[in-house]
């Protein structure tokens, strides 16, 4: 519902010319945004858990973990709340990686973080080359701010999907709402066709 | 970056919904049993939607989240709210 | 007890400015007329809606500044060179232009005029600003309640509404001690230092009075405060905080 207009406010500069998603505008600084205080995790202790529909698991610790094959991706950013952060760097491990190997008839999966966040998208976008588990970003090691040691990166969904603090995957046969999705955002959460809230 | 704020916070958004002022409002957290005042409440508001937390435990005890034509308000992490009327 | 005058869901009201001051080289008083308003208590706040022509809209929280004034509503918002808001406000804004605030909004942070115990009002940077809407009231009502405020500030030139606390201090029971964090005014009494244990000890007042009291400004400073504060007796419930997003508003 619209409000009356202010004369001469415009909010932030919506740059023309970017290819950015509806409603979205194009910042140079890195937002934080938090659903709670910043977990802190010591590598000593973090562990990354896939478990799948029979409960099947698999864990690595730190050192397994940094152990697998890295990649540089840069990738743009989109939250849904409507900034865009395009060309990032970061260095993460594939989860096609992590992924390979485990049997499973899961269409679904449960991304869960330190500190109780959720967040839930179908398996196959975390394959395919569409997903990383990341920890550096822009040559330096994550910090804890931004989601380190290591967190979910799915760049062509909504920034919500990417968990920051990460620490496992359940693969499941049914789709269970994570965090925010229980509160009316997005199951899917494509930001090229403003899939926002549950309605849209 | 993201700080803490109060439940003095939630007192607009929550005053669209209700009638009443929750943010004088007395929570029990069904987490730890803490009571306290809504105003107290531990507020995370830049994230999608509001947070609050229970200052003695931590624990979610309210998320809002508003679009344009809806609010979503999941109260599930306290056992009651006592209002003054 | 006095209550919060709310009755019924907080809708968005259109609000004029009809005049405006600046407080500092970066900090300007709006007064807004908007019609219909019930009223408001010492320590409430508003939240502003704006409306780009595109349709794009933002919000932010402020603390009223001023006494109940009939329809007239006054904000003190501080510029933040980053801001998406702040610089409309203190800059753009015009006299007849119009925004839409809601509110009042929250009856916890607000000083009861109905209670004799003596008010401890601490507040750090744009923190003041509801204190001050406690400090006019209280001057508007010719109330005797004992005050201290103690108003910890960057440095002189960003003292808010000094020339008005310097005149309603000549009120023997309406004191105001300043703490300058960066830079202190020639001759002042204390180096530049934050709020302490000592300072409280010095220029507050003690727990066995039983104060109210009321701290406002950014997170940490609220909380280095409250914990100061909770260490020297004071009664967690006695102690009323409202917190700021670091920016001193809800982010700029």
């Amino acid at each position: 519902m619209p409000g009356i207009v202010s004369p001469g406010f415009f909010g932030r500069r919506r740059e023309g010319g970017q290819a950015l998603p509806p409603g979205q505008y194009l910042v140079r600084d890195f937002p934080v945004l938090s659903a709670g205080p910043t977990p802190r995790v010591s590598p000593d202790t973090w562990e990354f858990r896939i478990v799948t529909e029979t409960g099947e698991q698999r864990t690595w610790d730190w050192k397994a973990f940094r152990a697998l094959p890295a990649v540089d991706v840069t990738v743009d950013l989109h939250c849904v709340t409507k900034w865009s952060k395009l060309g990032t760097a970061w260095r993460g491990v594939s989860v096609d990686v992590l992924l390979e190997g485990i049997e499973t008839n899961a269409e679904y999966a449960l991304v869960l973080s330190y500190g109780g966040y959720t967040t839930n998208l179908p398996l196959r976008d975390l394959l395919g080359g569409l997903a990383w588990l990341a920890f550096a970003y822009d040559g330096s090691d994550l910090t804890p701010e931004h989601g380190g040691p290591v967190r979910l990166l799915v760049p062509h969904l909504y920034l919500w999907k990417s968990a920051k603090w990460v620490r496992g995957i359940d693969l499941r046969t049914t789709e269970q709402r994570g965090f925010w999705e229980q509160l009316g955002y997005h199951d899917y959460g494509d930001p090229w066709l403003e899939q926002r809230y549950s309605e849209d | 970056m993201s700080v803490a704020l109060d439940g003095n916070t939630m007192a607009g958004a929550l005053g669209e919904l209700f009638a009443v002022d929750v943010s004088v409002a007395v929570f029990e957290c069904a987490g730890c049993g803490h009571t306290g005042v809504v105003a107290e409440v531990v507020v995370y508001a830049d994230a999608p939607g509001m947070v609050g937390r229970c200052p003695h435990c931590f624990d979610v005890l309210v998320r809002l989240v508003r679009s344009d034509s809806r609010a979503w308000l999941d109260l599930s992490g306290v056992v009651s709210l006592r209002i003054d009327i | 007890m006095a209550r919060a005058a709310v009755l019924g869901r907080l809708t968005w009201r259109v609000g004029t400015l009809v005049s405006f001051r600046d407080e500092t080289a970066f900090t300007r008083t709006l007064v807004f007329q908007i019609p219909g308003w019930p009223g408001h208590l010492a320590g409430q706040h508003v939240d502003v809606r704006l409306t780009a022509p595109d349709g794009y809209s933002t919000q932010r929280s402020y603390s009223i500044a001023s006494a109940v004034d009939g329809d007239l509503v006054e904000l003190t918002i501080e510029r933040l060179s980053d801001g998406e808001v702040s610089p409309y406000l203190s800059q753009v804004l015009s006299v007849g232009d119009q925004i839409e605030l809601r509110g009042p909004i929250g009856g916890w942070f607000v000083w009861d005029p109905e209670v004799d115990s003596p008010a401890m009002l601490v507040g750090g940077g744009s923190g003041v600003v509801p204190l001050m809407a406690m400090v006019r009231t209280r001057a508007q009502l010719g109330s005797a309640t004992p005050f201290r405020l103690l108003y910890s500030v960057r440095d002189p030139a960003s003292v808010l509404y000094g020339p008005e606390l310097d005149r309603l201090r000549s009120d023997p029971m309406l004191e105001l001690q300043y703490a300058f964090t960066r830079q202190t005014p020639a001759g002042f009494s204390r180096p530049a230092a934050r709020i302490d244990a000592a300072f409280l000890d010095e220029f507050g007042y003690s727990a066995a009075l039983r104060p109210a009291v009321f701290v406002c400004g950014p997170t940490g400073f609220v909380e280095a405060i409250a914990d100061l504060l909770i260490a020297a007796g004071h009664e967690a419930h006695r102690v009323k905080t409202e917190r700021f997003g670091p920016s001193g508003g809800s982010t700029g």
